[in-house]
């Protein structure tokens, strides 16, 4: 048996559950750990912490430490591909029309440069709450795709570190063995990146739909041009 | 011979036949398939061969762990591309007479998968298949009528002649190329002697 467990009374714990309490704990245990929290605009309002790259290691030490938090337990790490985007957003302003204020809505356009994400979620099973949600960013998704890895905070991560190297190409430094899992050594690409281009090596579709259809009118095999 | 007196000649006893008949009629009732399994085909080929479908009824009870032992191999499940020089390979180290069933949509095809860029699409791309099963999975049945048309397949196999098997070809090849890993794909994506693709008209 773990130490106790069933001595300790959940109840006598102060919970600390939502994301701006996190972010406060972590601000004062951590001096200088910058983080920002992601907002979750649909329904299920699961917002996140992105944390910065020097103190993430401590970050997640405390998450796992703290007695009021104790996140003991990674169900999930998952990469996320964001390429190179236009961000609309609306903002609403007061104009003077006419001797009279009307509000009107303008979008405006920002050129996002991509990145990669590498999300863990967090869970407690000691104190039986989460998730918790952590975000960390690569700078960009060519060259410079480091970040660190928490698998010297939650061995649970290692595989799942691994798969997100293999499918997206985020390497995670201080990783104890960083190699493929599912593709092949040999192997160069990423392939759940969003501009990943798979080989063209099928020939019958049977029931081919949206991109498909131009894919199997195009190929030699249908009698069309290649 | 003439069949009305070979069946006479039944009647009284005395059965007659010949070389050849005798020999792929023992080969028929002994295919022992390699115990291997890719995915959840295989699980539907484990129940063939236990009591409710029992396979034994149709001699391929034995199914062996090495594949310098087996005749029969039933390619049962995803084949992707990192397990298909593998299953080449084996394939490769199962001596002649051998045979190939693929199982399930899979196997033949792709299958749920053919879009992925992990899947083989079909393991005939790099060995020479004798029966297709379609399905996801097949029941044990389609199995059982699967091994049935390999064991006719079989039967009809002649020992002389130009039309006689691979097995007993000189010039036919035994093993076949093992695909490497390379940078994008599998190298090569198929075997060019063995596969082209279908030629469709839509």
């Amino acid at each position: 048996m773990s130490p106790a467990l069933d001595h300790i009374n959940l109840s006598s714990i102060p919970r600390v559950s939502t994301p701006e309490e996190i972010k406060v704990r972590i601000e004062a245990a951590v001096p200088g750990a910058k983080l920002t929290l992601v907002r979750q605009a649909s329904p299920c309002g699961q917002h996140s912490l992105l944390v910065d790259h020097a103190h993430a290691v401590a970050v997640a030490r405390f998450l796992r430490d703290d007695p009021q938090l104790r996140l003991d337990h990674v169900t999930n790490m998952a990469g996320v591909d964001w390429p190179d985007a236009v961000v609309k957003t609306k903002v609403k302003k007061m104009v003077l029309k006419e001797g009279k204020e009307v509000e009107v809505e303008e979008t405006i356009e920002a050129l996002r440069s991509g990145y990669l994400e590498a999300v863990y979620h967090l869970y407690s099973m000691a104190l039986k709450h989460g998730p918790v949600i952590l975000r960390l960013r690569t700078e960009n998704r060519s060259d410079k795709v480091s970040v660190p890895s928490l698998t010297p905070v939650w061995r649970g991560a290692e595989f799942q570190e691994r798969e997100a190297y293999d499918l997206y190409g985020i390497l995670f430094a201080g990783h104890p063995d960083l190699r493929r899992i599912l593709m092949w050594d040999e192997f160069t690409d990423h392939p759940m990146r969003k501009d990943y281009v798979e080989p063209d090596d099928y020939e019958y579709e049977p029931t081919p739909h949206d991109v498909l259809v131009d894919k199997a009118r195009r190929h030699p095999a249908a009698g069309g041009q290649a | 011979m003439d069949e009305g007196l070979r069946s006479e000649l039944q009647k009284q006893g005395i059965f007659t036949t010949t070389l050849e008949e005798i020999y792929n009629w023992g080969r028929k009732n002994s295919v022992w398939p390699l115990g291997f399994g890719l995915a959840c085909c295989a699980i539907e080929m484990i129940a063939a061969s236990m009591s409710r479908w029992d396979l034994a009824r149709f001699g391929a009870e034995v199914f062996r762990p090495s594949p310098r032992q087996a005749d029969l191999m039933i390619v049962a499940g995803t084949v992707t591309k990192k397990m298909a020089p593998q299953v080449v390979r084996l394939y490769n180290q199962m001596p002649e007479p051998k045979y190939v069933i693929a199982m399930g949509a899979c196997a033949i095809s792709g299958g749920p998968f053919k879009q992925g860029y992990n899947v083989l699409k079909g393991i005939d791309r790099y060995i020479p298949v004798d029966v297709h099963i379609p399905g996801c999975p097949p029941r044990p049945e389609a199995l059982l009528h699967a091994f049935i048309t390999l064991q006719r397949k079989i039967t009809e196999q002649q020992l002389t002649g130009p039309n006689r098997p691979r097995h007993l070809r000189r010039d036919a090849p035994s093993e076949f190329p093992i695909p490497e890993y390379g940078a994008h794909d599998l190298v090569p994506p198929s075997h060019p002697g063995l596969w082209r693709p279908p030629g469709l008209v839509r």
